[in-house]
């Protein structure tokens, strides 16, 4: 066995290892750093000698790691002995239901609202999703270091903070299970829109984000919300074959071959929309429902845009946003009223909502194009691209502007929407 | 991410054996999907009717001809499959390692051709 056949094993395992440590010891931190230990000396030992159960291999290597680790810290005595007596219990893998419960304990804790953005991000993506920091960094384009202090200082805060490892208690259930949603929601966006760099989409850190959601919603199937997030995810996904060209360059919602969209993922939505959908629409089954409406239309024209303008509207009621109101803007344009729109926009402008995001002039620029005030238009996408920390997408903000010079055809917007 | 079929191949002798223990076989079966799915790798799983009562049509001659029953002289003979998404063929492998699969049948691991992808033996 060779060091991809451990990281299998170890993306398989990771999560219940590490839940089944931290429930035996009552450390996450401890537990964490246990099971990568013992990721560290299966690298060196399978190699010479493959085990017969690997994943039982794992997890006991990990546990002696801890018992090491607590018997170091002579302080802890109690806790070693409770731990000896109770070696037999960490073998909790007959009981799926308990193990279930722990892995979704895991998601609680790494997405508690002790830690920053940032540390959430990085620990789910570590702990539950069991990636390395190396496969962190390289997903979101930031040194190894940088990850590595990350995860160190949130398993101190959650040290710190005292937080239990146990499912939140049921008055706090919703809101913490709104947050670890809106964490997998980052991971996601990172993946299918890159805020910086010179790739548009990052389809390895969108799938860990849609992987760690089916996980969710396998562990909790009653929450809708969940599923809302996941067919947003399966949705969105769908259309990443057609969303950029070859050469990298993206393709806007409207001029995509939508024959490349992936049947499969939108089937996958679909039926993720429809669980999600029993019990009214929040915010991500919204969103999802919007991107439903896209899948099912043969074409930017003939798009179903009065519809979409009804679910950004209901949207913007149960989740208000700038970036919400834009994209109204974006669907009232489609639907054919482009000045309607524009008074969106600058209503937006006139509040200093989204100051210094380039959507605003994107989309701006865009309306003014369809009204035929092109000077003021090709003004507004130069400043998009200014504002725009994405290469991919300056590139075709500054085509788009030069391309105003020589002619009046009319583009279509849809930079928002793609 | 890559797609990987893990395709169930049992004889006459593994089938006989899984009908034996068919409530056992049902509810392994069954606790192996809910680990794919809480691992969030599940995309789709079924498995096949008795291939007696399956139906080929060859196309080795002129025109397409229907016969009734299995699949040739094939002893080991598809008998369902998991679809996963993974990250590596080693992780599908992993998994398909845990299918409570009975004594005597086989998995096979196949990738999922991607869409851009060049069909096999196409290539110059």
């Amino acid at each position: 066995m060779d060091t991809t056949d451990v990281e299998a094993v170890w993306r398989v395992e990771s999560a219940r290892i590490v839940a089944a440590l931290t429930r035996l010891t009552g450390d996450f931190g401890l537990a964490e750093d246990a099971a990568q230990e013992a990721v560290t000396e299966a690298l060196t030992s399978w190699p010479r000698a493959s085990p017969a159960n690997p994943a039982g291999w794992l997890m006991a290597a990990a546990r002696r790691r801890a018992i090491d680790t607590i018997r170091r810290r002579a302080a802890l005595h109690d806790r070693y002995a409770l731990l000896a007596a109770g070696a037999e219990t960490a073998e909790r893998e007959a009981d799926p239901d308990g193990i279930g419960d722990d892995v979704l304990a895991l998601m609680f804790v790494s997405c508690h609202p002790v830690l920053s953005r940032e540390a959430r991000v990085a620990l789910t993506l570590r702990v539950v999703g069991g990636l390395s920091s190396e496969e962190i960094a390289r997903a979101f384009l930031v040194p190894v270091p940088t990850v590595q202090a990350r995860i160190t200082r949130a398993k101190k805060t959650i040290a710190a903070a005292g937080v239990p490892f146990e499912l939140p208690p049921a008055h706090e259930r919703r809101d913490r299970l709104a947050g670890v949603l809106s964490v997998l929601y980052v991971i996601f966006t990172e993946g299918s829109t890159a805020t910086s760099g010179d790739r548009l989409l990052r389809p390895d850190v969108a799938y860990e984000a849609i992987r760690l959601t089916r996980t969710l919603a396998a562990l909790q199937p009653d929450e809708p919300e969940v599923h809302g997030l996941l067919a947003l995810c399966e949705l969105t996904a769908a259309r990443f074959p057609a969303r950029t060209a070859p050469d990298g360059t993206p393709i806007l919602l409207d001029a995509q071959d939508r024959r490349s969209w992936d049947p499969a993922a939108i089937h996958r939505g679909l039926t993720a929309l429809a669980r999600a959908t029993k019990r009214g629409l929040g915010p991500y089954a919204l969103q999802a429902a919007i991107a439903a409406v896209h899948t099912a239309a043969p074409s930017a024209e003939a798009t179903d845009w009065d519809r979409i303008v009804l679910l950004y509207e209901a949207l913007g009621r149960v989740a208000p946003s700038p970036l919400v109101d834009l994209n109204r803007a974006v669907a009232v344009a489609m639907a054919g009223d482009p000045a309607q729109a524009l008074v969106i926009v600058d209503a937006l402008i006139a509040a200093g909502r989204l100051p210094g995001s380039h959507l605003v002039p994107t989309v701006r620029g865009e309306l003014l194009t369809r009204l035929g005030r092109l000077p003021e238009a090709r003004a507004e996408l130069e400043t998009a691209a200014r504002l725009c920390a994405n290469d991919r997408e300056r590139t075709v903000l500054l085509r788009k502007a030069a391309a105003l010079d020589f002619s009046d055809k009319c583009w279509r917007s849809g930079i928002v929407e793609a | 991410m890559p797609r990987y079929m893990l395709i169930m191949r049992g004889t006459d002798e593994s089938n006989a054996a899984m009908m034996a223990s068919i409530d056992e076989a049902m509810a392994a079966t069954g606790r192996f999907i809910e680990d794919m799915m809480k691992a969030g790798v599940l995309l789709a799983a079924e498995g096949l009717d008795d291939p007696a009562r399956g139906v080929v049509v060859d196309f080795g001659g002129e025109t397409p001809v229907v016969t009734d029953g299995p699949y040739g002289e094939t002893r080991e003979l598809f008998g369902g499959y998991f679809l996963i998404e993974v990250a590596t063929g080693e992780e599908a492998v992993e998994w398909a390692t845990r299918v409570p699969a009975v004594r005597g049948s086989k998995i096979e691991i196949r990738r999922v051709a991607e869409a851009d992808e060049v069909p096999p033996g196409s290539r110059a």
